[in-house]
């Protein structure tokens, strides 16, 4: 993967009607990077989008793109394409003639058009699909013409707004893998936004988590998912146990009452702290073996796995096992101190949403 | 549940006020004085007086659904783009004057527009030369204007609020500009709207009398105008019924062409 920045935001902010939407936004994305931005609605990442689209000016900052500063180049002006969250097909051309848009207004010749529907069509297993109305396709395959649509165009960056939110489970699982295989094969950046924290891991290279007009951590998945740096980024990717914790010393925290042994050091000693354990990280033991006994108060079937929740100490903890506890059962908690994931808290509500990057 | 019977009240009515009216038309016109049969009623339409009054009636429907048409599209287009609580207020100056009667709203403006109405007056004030187009085709066609804008407007502003604001956006991304979005995605997707329009001003516009009436004296006649006098003036009900006919025939082939080019199906609750 290249080192080269192809995009960078720089100190972005943006109001709607008084309303701080994103504050003074850094970001950089590489030249074909996969990078997601995740979180909820209203954390800004539309906004994020739709100013590197050209739809939205920012109040302030500067949006650099391959080297030059596009902050204010209209939409039509920008070598990137955009998918749109509802697909946004033309319902009064066919399939070609939408593939086809962006081809003619560059004054492409037709036999370069033609190759381009047929390649495109391929590319996205849609083959035949020419001279069929957008409109009596199903949502899957529309998803499909809207991506070609944008790509035949051959932008450098392709850009999806939550492109697979309308479509069911199934369709969307295997789009995603789509969506990959697509990645790979066009060798583009794509940048995605989407409040599915599944599609997110699934997906990407970069996984940015906003919140509330803030970047609240920035990473791999596997960073974002093992090391969350605060406990909206813990509570919004995956389940977990966010408890309240105070670290004694180095590598030793005590919670509930109970001190754990624990990996992270460098907290100070008598330290307040954030803590948090993934569901599948706690460990389901006979009463008395583990660090704090127990009773199983709710059960439920998953699936893969058993979804319960262990009253302990005045907590209830959300507990992943294979094994069945029914409802009743004394169990005792046990955690592998690397799994402890220790954070600092937020010293004001202001600094839940800054950016804990660098 | 059979509900059939809730609609007998408007059978009744239908039968009463639409089939027979139009039985006794087709009686009426393809009858002499006599009783016997003819087809003089429906030939009598080759008649140059004839002829000229209904020539006259298309050109003035044409006409004034071709200015309506120029007027109401920019607008319906601005009001499309504005803030909705803005535009509310404006829509609703526009169909204000629709809920007042149509023969109110036509005696108004022939006081504005008479050689010695308040238009005139102004202009003289203005040491301007005095209008003089009442009774003429003019007055005709402002009256036209005037009384079916409204009907142009609102569906062209309604085909044009329909359109998915992704879509402008899409057509931009693609790397179109302003008025290329314009031919090419936002004209298309409002045509049935504007078909609408063309339908609701053209088709009662052929049809026109009230209006030539008042405003163009006894002076320009319409087809519409021949027709009436023929039932309330000559008592001539044969002929009146019979050029109704011919009329009913330019109304239908209208609608039929419209139609045809109606492919979304907007127009054809009006068929």
């Amino acid at each position: 993967m290249s080192k080269k920045n192809l995009i960078d935001f720089v100190h972005i902010s943006k109001t709607f009607d008084d309303t701080l939407v994103l504050d003074d936004l850094c970001l950089s994305v590489r030249e074909n990077e996969f990078v997601t931005l995740l979180g909820p609605s209203g954390c800004g990442k539309t906004t994020t989008l739709r100013i590197l689209g050209g739809f939205v000016t920012p109040d302030s900052g500067q949006v650099i793109f391959d080297g030059r500063d596009i902050t204010h180049l209209p939409a039509n002006k920008r070598n990137l394409n955009t998918v749109f969250q509802k697909y946004s097909l033309f319902p009064n051309m066919n399939v070609a003639e939408n593939i086809a848009f962006g081809l003619k207004i560059s004054g492409k010749s037709d036999a370069y058009i033609k190759d381009k529907i047929r390649y495109a069509l391929k590319l996205v297993n849609l083959e035949g699909f020419e001279k069929r109305n957008p409109m009596s396709l199903s949502g899957g395959q529309q998803q499909r013409i809207a991506i070609a649509r944008a790509i035949v165009n051959e932008p450098k960056v392709l850009l999806l707004d939550e492109p697979l939110g309308a479509l069911d489970l199934k369709l969307r699982q295997d789009m995603q893998y789509e969506l990959i295989r697509l990645k790979n094969e066009l060798g583009i950046t794509f940048i995605y936004v989407t409040h599915d924290q599944e599609e997110a891991l699934t997906m990407s290279d970069t996984v940015v988590v906003m919140n509330q007009g803030y970047i609240q951590q920035m990473g791999t998945p596997e960073d974002i998912y093992n090391e969350p740096e605060n406990a909206f980024v813990a509570d919004f990717i995956g389940d977990s146990n966010i408890l309240d914790g105070i670290m004694l010393k180095d590598k030793l925290v005590k919670i509930l009452g109970v001190t754990f042994d624990c990996v992270d050091t460098g907290f100070g000693s008598n330290r307040p702290v954030d803590v948090v354990i993934r569901p599948e990280d706690v460990l389901l033991k006979k009463p008395g073996e583990g660090h704090l006994d127990g009773v199983v108060s709710h059960l439920i079937f998953k699936g893969v796995h058993y979804e319960m929740e262990v009253t302990a100490n005045g907590f209830d903890w959300l507990v992943h096992s294979t094994s069945c506890h029914p409802v009743g059962t004394p169990v005792s908690l046990s955690v592998d101190p690397f799994n402890i994931q220790i954070m600092n808290k937020p010293e004001s509500d202001d600094e839940k949403a800054v950016v804990l990057d660098e | 549940m059979n509900r059939k019977w809730l609609s007998g009240p408007y059978l009744i009515w239908a039968a009463g006020f639409i089939i027979l009216p139009l039985f006794l038309i087709l009686y009426y016109g393809f009858t002499s004085e006599g009783g016997g049969f003819t087809l003089a009623n429906i030939s009598a339409i080759a008649d140059p007086i004839h002829l000229t009054a209904l020539w006259r009636s298309l050109y003035i429907a044409f006409f004034s659904t071709l200015i309506c048409l120029f007027l109401a599209y920019p607008l319906a287009y601005i009001l499309s783009k504005a803030p909705a609580k803005k535009s509310g207020i404006l829509i609703m100056l526009f169909i204000l004057p629709m809920w007042i009667n149509f023969l109110l709203r036509t005696l108004a403006l022939q006081m504005i527009v008479s050689n010695t109405g308040l238009l005139s007056s102004v202009l003289e004030f203005f040491g301007l030369k005095p209008l003089r187009i009442m009774n003429t085709t003019t007055a005709i066609l402002i009256g036209m204007v005037y009384d079916y804008l409204p009907f142009m407007i609102l569906p062209i502003y309604n085909a044009l609020c329909k359109i998915d604001r992704d879509l402008i956006d899409a057509a931009y991304d693609l790397g179109a500009s302003k008025a290329t979005t314009f031919r090419k995605i936002l004209l298309p997707l409002s045509l049935p709207g504007v078909l609408s329009g063309i339908i609701m001003v053209f088709i009662p516009g052929i049809s026109e009398f009230v209006i030539a009436d008042i405003l163009g004296g006894s002076k320009v006649l319409l087809i519409g105008n021949v027709i009436e006098q023929e039932f309330s003036l000559s008592n001539n009900w044969h002929l009146g019924s019979g050029l109704s006919l011919v009329l009913m025939i330019f109304i239908f082939i209208s609608m039929a062409v419209m139609n045809k080019y109606d492919k979304s199906g907007e127009g054809q609750m009006l068929w």
